[in-house]
């Protein structure tokens, strides 16, 4: 007994050890964590020798409130949503992350020049551009008479069957606005009115019986293949992965897409802060990105990772077109708006949830 | 006899009074008792105790305006609710955003008014990049900055934030809010959504409840009547769900119950429904309450078995031989002596419900969602002082029921096992 007493406690002691020294990445788990545990987590364990791991959560930015007030960080490094980046600096969550100390581009011009506008932040650096789009079961529409822009996903008589949304007021107002023929630049204008929300719930309205809501990226892939619905909404790389690795018959519609950066951030009081850095530091160089969008059909936010042509890695498919960046994907796209959901993210909730109660 | 005790006091043989040396023994059995509960006692204080009472003090407590903007705050303290904003008003409100501009804090205290009223974190954000080029005279540098400063209900929101204790997140957890001269109004209709959830959730648990009731009762009393070997199987397969992980079995109905699934299939083959007609027996309230149900009905069916087995079976027979019904007796005879393992099942499987969250997360899809998901929504939003509100107003009403279970039934009558 005594043995055995000793053992457990030599073996826990052990495994604290070593968690307290690994270096924790929290990510989204799925197709898009995989993504960066093969560019990101297992290159950087290798070139460095720091232990390195991956950890899964629906939302990377809910529990960092959490642990920062409770002083006890077991994560070093999230991978939070942009307006998450921006709401959680300021509330003082995050550490600063110093620019000038990112790694010039492949090219050598300085990271402040070569990452796209607003891919840098106080507190976060950009791993990509994704989008939130939507997509169908190509097996349930003859090819000729597919759905092909936002509007057709409210088009219940043309295109019968259930639909997938994520459960949550962003992306999804939006969305309903574009499709209702709102311009991509009027539509954070026309949401800012008490008449433009109205106006795009009215819209969710139209389909609110036939919606199975989900809340994990995982999820879309999964209603789709189940045939539990015939279209959903869902971020660009999960389709793209489950359609071109996977071979599901699965068709992105880019009409009405919305893209935003996704960003690095280090909590506050990370355990291995230093390491955190050199982390973000590596995962945001021109290969780091580069080697994310060779996994993941998410666009790299740096000029210098797009100036050659990237290759997925089963090394015939081109990443250009399935990119949420592409010329082509981009002609009905909106930016989503930070500034927009820091400000309004609690009150359009609050609306939405009160919307999805009611009958 | 009597006169010895009048006399003088009983001792023990070694000579000491006898209730000195009684005392002396239980004092040491109550150290000793005292001792052994002790590990508990300072588990559950530490565990339970000191974080609802940190919960219940979150819900009334918020100082990121307050404890950021002092001036404007003491501002607020000495002038009377409806005061419009003069010089000095704007005058502390400049000096304040100066130290948050320096302290980088202006998100936090917008993020506090916000709270009371949306819109406002972005003014705070967006003054506190100017706030060096703030100058006398205040008002209109401020107003240069955004016109919103001249709004009454910004300054109804700062004065509200204004005090660390609050009852802003009571008001919002009840559907009510503030208006711009300090009284306080129902949201708009279609803002209204935690009365309804709450009334809501305290139905479909009390619904779950009395499902479980009606469901576990003939199986307890099945498990209480066999012989002990079939009642031992019988046993095992109530206990292995029991065991089983909630995600695995919730997952499970998820197979079970979608369009495409197990259920349909078999009612589609059978001929009973069509393809259109596919049964909606999941992401709806319907799935919420079938697998709530099963998720909880073991706590309903053991209390109950472990009242039943212990019930003569000579008493229904009694009965049944001074000329009852076997209705009548299992109503006036069988049916009152369960009444302890229905009372402690029903509230165990009541209070367990009304505090679910994944179930009804993973199942409920949009009409099947429960008050705590709203708790899981605002933690997950990191807006913590709603959702402790919210926690205590559910804490409240499992308290309420509790205490009116013990007027009308009697807690002394529970029997959990």
């Amino acid at each position: 007994m005594k043995k055995i007493l000793i053992l457990t406690t030599a073996l826990t002691g052990w495994a604290a050890a070593a968690s307290a020294g690994d270096l924790t990445v929290m990510s989204w788990g799925g197709a898009y964590g995989a993504a960066q545990t093969e560019a990101h987590v297992k290159p950087f364990a290798a070139k460095t020798g720091i232990p390195t791991v991956m950890v899964d959560s629906d939302n990377p930015a809910a529990p960092i409130k959490a642990m920062v007030e409770a002083n006890n960080v077991t994560v070093d490094v999230a991978s939070v949503e942009y307006a998450d980046a921006i709401r959680l600096c300021d509330e003082g969550l995050l550490e600063p992350i110093d620019a000038s100390t990112l790694p010039p581009g492949s090219d050598g011009t300085p990271a402040t020049e070569d990452f796209l506008p607003g891919a840098i932040t106080d507190c976060g650096v950009s791993t990509d551009i994704w989008a939130t789009v939507y997509a169908y079961d190509t097996t349930k529409f003859p090819a000729d008479a597919a759905p092909k822009t936002a509007a057709d996903f409210f088009d219940l008589e043309k295109f019968p069957g259930k639909r997938g949304l994520r459960k949550g007021a962003k992306a999804v107002l939006e969305f309903a606005l574009l499709a209702d023929g709102v311009a991509p630049a009027d539509v954070y204008a026309t949401l800012s009115t008490p008449e433009g929300v109205d106006r795009a719930f009215a819209k969710l309205d139209t389909i609110k019986k036939d919606v199975v809501w989900w809340e994990a990226g995982a999820q879309p892939p999964q209603l789709l293949a189940d045939g539990e619905v015939v279209m959903s909404t869902a971020y660009n790389g999960r389709i793209f992965n489950a359609a071109v690795a996977e071979g599901k018959p699965f068709q992105i519609v880019w009409d009405g897409q919305i893209y935003e950066n996704e960003m690095y951030v280090v909590p506050k009081g990370a355990p291995n802060k230093d390491q955190a850095m050199e982390f973000i530091r590596f995962a945001t160089s021109t290969d780091g990105l580069r080697a994310q969008a060779q996994n993941i059909s998410y666009g790299p936010a740096r000029r210098s990772a797009l100036k050659e042509e990237l290759i997925f890695k089963d090394g015939k498919t081109v990443m250009g077109p399935h990119l949420p960046t592409a010329p082509e994907n981009m002609k009905n796209a909106l930016e989503s708006s930070w500034e927009f959901w820091v400000d309004r993210d609690a009150e359009l909730n609050e609306r939405f949830n009160a919307w999805l109660a009611a009958n | 006899m009597a006169d010895l005790t009048a006399a003088a006091p009983l001792t023990t043989a070694d000579g000491r009074p006898l209730k000195e040396a009684l005392a002396r023994a239980q004092r040491r059995a109550k150290t000793r008792a005292f001792l052994l509960v002790a590990p508990l006692l300072l588990f559950v204080i530490v565990s339970f105790v000191i974080p609802i009472a940190q919960m219940l003090h979150r819900s009334v407590y918020h100082d990121g305006f307050s404890a950021n903007a002092p001036a404007v705050s003491a501002w607020f303290a000495a002038n009377p609710p409806g005061t419009p904003p003069d010089e000095a008003a704007f005058a502390a409100l400049a000096e304040d955003f100066r130290a948050m501009k320096a302290a980088k804090t202006a998100g936090e205290a917008g993020t506090r008014v916000n709270y009371t009223l949306p819109e406002s974190r972005s003014l705070f954000t967006k003054t506190a990049r100017d706030a060096d080029r703030l100058a006398p005279p205040y008002r209109d540098a401020f107003l240069a900055v955004d016109p919103k400063w001249a709004d009454p209900e910004v300054w109804q929101a700062m004065r509200s934030s204004s005090s660390a204790y609050t009852s802003d997140f009571y008001l919002s957890a009840t559907d009510f809010r503030h208006t711009a001269d300090g009284g306080i109004e129902r949201v708009e209709p279609r803002q209204r959504i935690y009365v309804y959830l709450y009334i809501k959730t305290f139905v479909l648990s009390g619904v779950i409840t009395l499902l479980c009731l009606i469901l576990a009762f003939p199986v307890a009393h099945l498990l209480a009547t066999l012989p002990m070997a079939k009642a031992n199987l019988l046993m095992i397969l109530v206990l292995l769900p029991f065991w089983t992980s909630l995600l695995v079995r919730t997952t499970s109905w998820m197979v079970l119950l979608q369009g495409q699934g197990v259920v349909n299939e078999t009612l589609l083959s059978l001929g009973l429904i069509t393809d259109s007609g596919r049964l909606r027996l999941i992401n709806n309230q319907t799935g919420t309450i079938i697998v709530m149900t099963h998720v909880l009905l073991p706590f309903m069916i053991l209390p109950l078995y472990s009242v039943m087995r212990v019930i003569p079976p000579s008493y229904v027979r009694a009965a049944r031989s001074l000329g009852a019904s076997s209705w009548t007796a299992f109503r006036r005879v069988y049916l009152p002596l369960t009444l302890p393992g229905i009372g402690a099942g029903a509230l165990l499987v009541f209070i367990l419900a009304v505090g679910y969250y994944i179930t009804p997360a993973l199942v409920g899809g949009a009409d099947g969602q429960l008050f705590s998901n709203m708790i899981q929504f605002h933690m997950s939003k990191s807006n913590w002082s709603l959702a402790a509100a919210l926690s205590a107003m559910l804490l409240a009403g499992v308290l309420l029921l509790y205490w009116l279970y013990d007027r009308l039934i009697g807690i002394d009558n529970l029997k959990l096992g």
